[in-house]
């Protein structure tokens, strides 16, 4: 199963929008309550860092029966130092954003946390690309 | 202890979201940061918050949180309140604040 969400920059009314319709989904596969919750957050966080850093960005989410693999792709300014972003408390979030209770930096850390494989490839100025893959049994790759 | 019953022991009052006061509350997380109530809330909690822009429910929504109460008599937003209705996340509010509301809280689920 294959699915594509398209989130807007700035646009915080839909923010997790995508995270919704994946929750749903996973309910309906009848997926462990657990894992499903895990990959949520992740996504979630990665839907937020979306609307409050890029321009555009797009989630396309891929289940099979063994994991499900999300990769967001976006157009914005990129992670200059991926490392230092990961470090909890750390944001580059504007005033207004943080104002609105994001921006604590907690955002990539949450989605390490919950994933069982992430991946980022950012280029500054262009955007960035993560990978989520989780598994669906814990005994799994 | 449903959410109803806080409403009562608590003298909260509900906002929107009334389909939801049948909610049973199994805990209780407090935290203006969405990422750490993301991270860190825990299935069946009531929320204290002082933020009341639309991405509250989403969060609730998405972690199977009980409900929110908004401290300090705050009201929710336009979007917040339809959000609020059509997911069944309740909307509470209290002219206290967090420390005193949460204090009062603690002592409610102690009992539990």
């Amino acid at each position: 199963m294959q699915f594509r969400h398209k989130i807007a920059g700035g646009d915080f009314a839909k923010a997790g929008n995508a995270a919704i319709s994946v929750k749903k989904v996973l309910s309906q596969l009848n997926i462990n309550h657990t894992i499903a919750k895990k990959i949520v957050i992740a996504l979630y966080e990665g839907e937020v860092n979306v609307v409050a850093h890029a321009w555009s960005g797009i989630v396309d989410v891929e289940i099979d029966e063994n994991q499900i693999r999300i990769l967001i792709t976006d157009k914005g300014p990129g992670i200059e130092d991926i490392e230092q972003a990961m470090k909890e408390g750390y944001s580059t979030a504007s005033p207004q954003v943080r104002e609105m209770g994001f921006g604590a930096g907690l955002g990539l850390s949450n989605m390490r946390k919950n994933s069982d494989f992430m991946n980022i490839t950012s280029i500054p100025g262009e955007g960035t690309v993560v990978e989520l893959i989780n598994n669906f049994r814990p005994d799994a790759g | 202890m449903k959410i109803s019953d806080l409403t009562n022991s608590l003298g909260l009052e509900v906002i929107c979201g009334q389909q939801g006061l049948t909610n049973e509350i199994r805990g209780c997380y407090v935290s203006d940061l969405l990422s750490d109530v993301m991270g860190t809330a825990r299935e069946g909690d009531i929320w204290i918050t002082l933020q009341t822009h639309q991405n509250i429910i989403a969060v609730a929504s998405l972690k199977d949180l009980a409900g929110i109460i908004l401290v300090k008599g705050l009201v929710p937003e336009t979007e917040t309140v339809e959000k609020s209705n059509s997911s069944g996340i309740p909307v509470l509010s209290t002219s206290l604040d967090t420390f005193t509301i949460a204090g009062k809280m603690y002592e409610l689920l102690k009992k539990e």
